[in-house]
């Protein structure tokens, strides 16, 4: 890296100024694929994705394409899906079900089978390996490279190349809470749901953090979505873009860059509104899951939440909709966008169409909510590019200084409905990683026992 | 026997001849279909939908050759890029009427283009036709703003019903030659 840049002046989170550096320059971007992407736990995908031996599915962490997959011991792997010798992908399906890889530009083959290799990923088959290597190589040093921390958490696949990095719920921290909110069952249960088949992947010309920034708590762009309001696009008709709901907090979680437009804990449930989805069958079968919900939770604590982002580049819509979403960077001014979308494994047909076709008019390239947002990344990045716009730098003062603790929440803090806490927590998160700060520094506190 | 000759010959290109009218009315009705979208008569444009049209467009995966049955992700069931009925294409239509839809605010231009047409049946037959299923190539090119550009290719299978001496199109199937889409998004119908 020949620029050394001035983090610390870029993210002035104290008075609320973010340089548009971030969101455009290309120095910057390659320095965030090894500072953030090579070491933050990333999702890489969804246990449903690889549901039986030898399955696998194509993802990305940072730049890098990346291949889930299971072994025949049940194991979920991630493996660098570039063959070491010339860095051929050695998988270019999406998704499907492989004894072994094979790269199809010299021939070399790798394996996850236990009973062939003792590392996963290594090396077993090299085309003219007597007469061209005299029968000597490495498997394992020349194998595919091994994601040294993968996470299944309720379903969704975490990942981490840093051998130092923190174990995944320290990462989390009580932001797991809300995440719970996406991937349990509506019943109240731990886990219990599953994604459609089918991965959403589209490309906007936008920074990555441009994305997982407008997740993070950005309660304010009431305006964008007017638009969808109007056309009445909620799960009834005449109900707006979504069931109508109290006004959320901006909670975030300072020091661990995690944020999302919540409630704080409760201990008792919402009441159910009858009427929200058009259909009484599938009003009733609601209405069964809240009754349910109600039961199995009692008095326990939980939070609610709608949207979120962890950092860096995960986020999810928790309450219908309810999917995951991956904000790939491609460059400075370009992002790869994945969804998946999940329901409760066990609902009903009728209840998970109700939901898919809901969902689809929502989110994504074609929904009728996410259009609009993405007209606004991509002017927002084409409009910062000139010399002199990025002299300025964004205006990140919303609900400054009003920061509150989240009581029942470790290290939480809101600072209302209508702030920009949770950018301002991002960012920071952000100018750590970027610094290149010990994991010791970023992790004040917490028991490194891995 | 030049007289049975030319009766059988009479017969045989009138058979012909409905094939190609039936043929002509199906291609005139879509040329029809795209000039109300390119020209931005949305309510015109829904006015040709029967109420229990199924619109759908599925996503592709990249799969082996041997592998063909999976690549695109199942109607019912999965994840696509649209799945829609006359409801949410009506509320989409509402959608760009309102005026702060940004993604069409300022609206975008299309032109839609079809070619490759082909009558794959005919229900009860060409000469009093009801219900037609058809295959074709689509050309949907959106310019935006200044300068974005987006060109949707792929193949279209449609169905449409005789309802008041027009047709109606009772299904639309939209396969597009993406994997990644490129699109930014889907404002645009297809």
């Amino acid at each position: 890296m020949e620029n050394e840049f001035d983090i610390d002046g870029l993210v002035d989170t104290e008075n609320g100024v973010i340089s548009r550096e971030l969101f455009v320059n290309r120095d910057l971007f390659d320095r965030e694929l090894d500072r953030v992407f090579a070491r933050a736990w990333l999702l890489v995908g969804h246990e449903g994705l690889v549901p039986n031996p030898d399955d696998y599915f194509v993802s990305r962490m940072g730049k890098d394409s990346v291949i889930l997959t299971r072994n025949r011991q049940g194991e979920i792997l991630v493996l660098l899906n570039s063959c070491p010798h010339r860095g051929m992908k050695v998988c270019r399906y999406d998704q499907g079900n492989a004894p072994v890889f094979t790269c199809p530009y010299h021939g070399w083959s790798f394996s996850t089978n236990r009973e062939r290799v003792d590392s996963p990923g290594a090396l077993v088959g090299v085309p003219r390996f007597e007469e061209g290597y005299s029968g000597q190589l490495d498997r394992e040093k020349w194998g595919l490279p091994r994601c040294p921390n993968v996470v299944n958490y309720k379903g969704s696949i975490w990942a981490s190349w840093d051998p130092d990095a923190p174990a995944f719920e320290d990462y989390l921290g009580d932001m797991k809470l809300y995440l719970d909110t996406a991937l349990d069952h509506r019943d109240g249960t731990p886990g219990g749901s599953e994604i459609l088949g089918g991965v959403q992947k589209w490309r906007v010309r936008c920074n990555w953090k441009t994305v997982s920034e407008n997740f993070a708590g950005d309660l304010y762009h009431e305006v964008s979505h007017i638009s969808a309001n109007l056309a009445e696009i909620g799960m009834t008709k005449g109900k707006g873009r979504r069931e109508a709901l109290p006004l959320r907090y901006a909670i975030g979680f300072d020091g661990l860059g995690h944020g999302g437009l919540g409630f704080p804990p409760s201990y008792e449930e919402r009441p159910f509104e009858p009427g929200l989805y058009g259909d009484p069958e599938i009003d009733d079968y609601f209405r069964d899951i809240h009754a349910a919900r109600v039961r199995n939770l009692g008095d326990r604590l939980r939070v609610g939440i709608v949207v979120g982002t962890i950092f860096p580049n995960m986020s999810f819509h928790a309450d219908q909709p309810r999917s995951l979403l991956f904000a790939h960077p491609v460059s400075a001014t370009e992002v790869e966008l994945w969804r998946m979308y999940l329901v409760d494994a066990d609902a009903p047909q009728s209840v998970k169409n109700m939901l898919r076709q809901y969902y689809l008019r929502y989110s994504g390239p074609g929904g009728m909510t996410e259009a609009d947002d993405i007209e606004n990344w991509t002017s927002v990045t084409t409009a910062s590019e000139g010399a002199i716009a990025r002299r300025y730098g964004f205006n990140y003062q919303l609900g400054l200084g009003k920061e509150q603790p989240v009581e029942g929440l470790r290290g939480a803090v809101q600072s209302g409905h209508y702030s920009e806490g949770n950018a301002r927590i991002y960012y920071r998160r952000w100018a750590q990683f970027m610094k290149g700060d010990s994991w010791a520094d970023m992790m004040p506190g917490r028991s490194d026992d891995r | 026997m030049t007289v049975e000759m030319s009766i059988e010959m009479t017969m045989g290109m009138q058979a012909e001849l409905q094939r190609l009218l039936l043929k002509d009315s199906v291609s005139e009705f879509f040329v029809r279909e795209a000039d109300l979208l390119d020209a931005r008569k949305f309510d015109d444009w829904l006015a040709l939908l029967s109420d229990d049209i199924r619109y759908w467009m599925p996503m592709a995966r990249n799969v082996a050759m041997d592998d063909f049955d999976r690549e695109f992700t199942a109607e019912g069931l999965d994840a696509n890029w649209m799945d829609e009925g006359i409801e949410t294409l009506r509320q989409r239509v509402a959608q760009l009427a309102t005026g702060v839809h940004w993604a069409e605010q300022p609206p975008s231009r299309t032109t839609h283009m079809i070619s490759n047409l082909q009558i794959m049946s005919v229900e009860p037959d060409a000469a009093a036709p009801q219900l037609v299923t058809t295959r074709c190539r689509f050309l949907v090119y959106r310019n935006r703003l200044e300068t974005e550009q987006d060109v949707f290719i792929g193949k279209r299978n449609d169905t449409l019903r005789r309802e008041a001496k027009d047709w109606r199109l009772v299904r639309r199937e939209i396969y597009l030659d993406q994997n990644v889409m490129l699109a930014k998004n889907i404002s645009v119908f297809f």
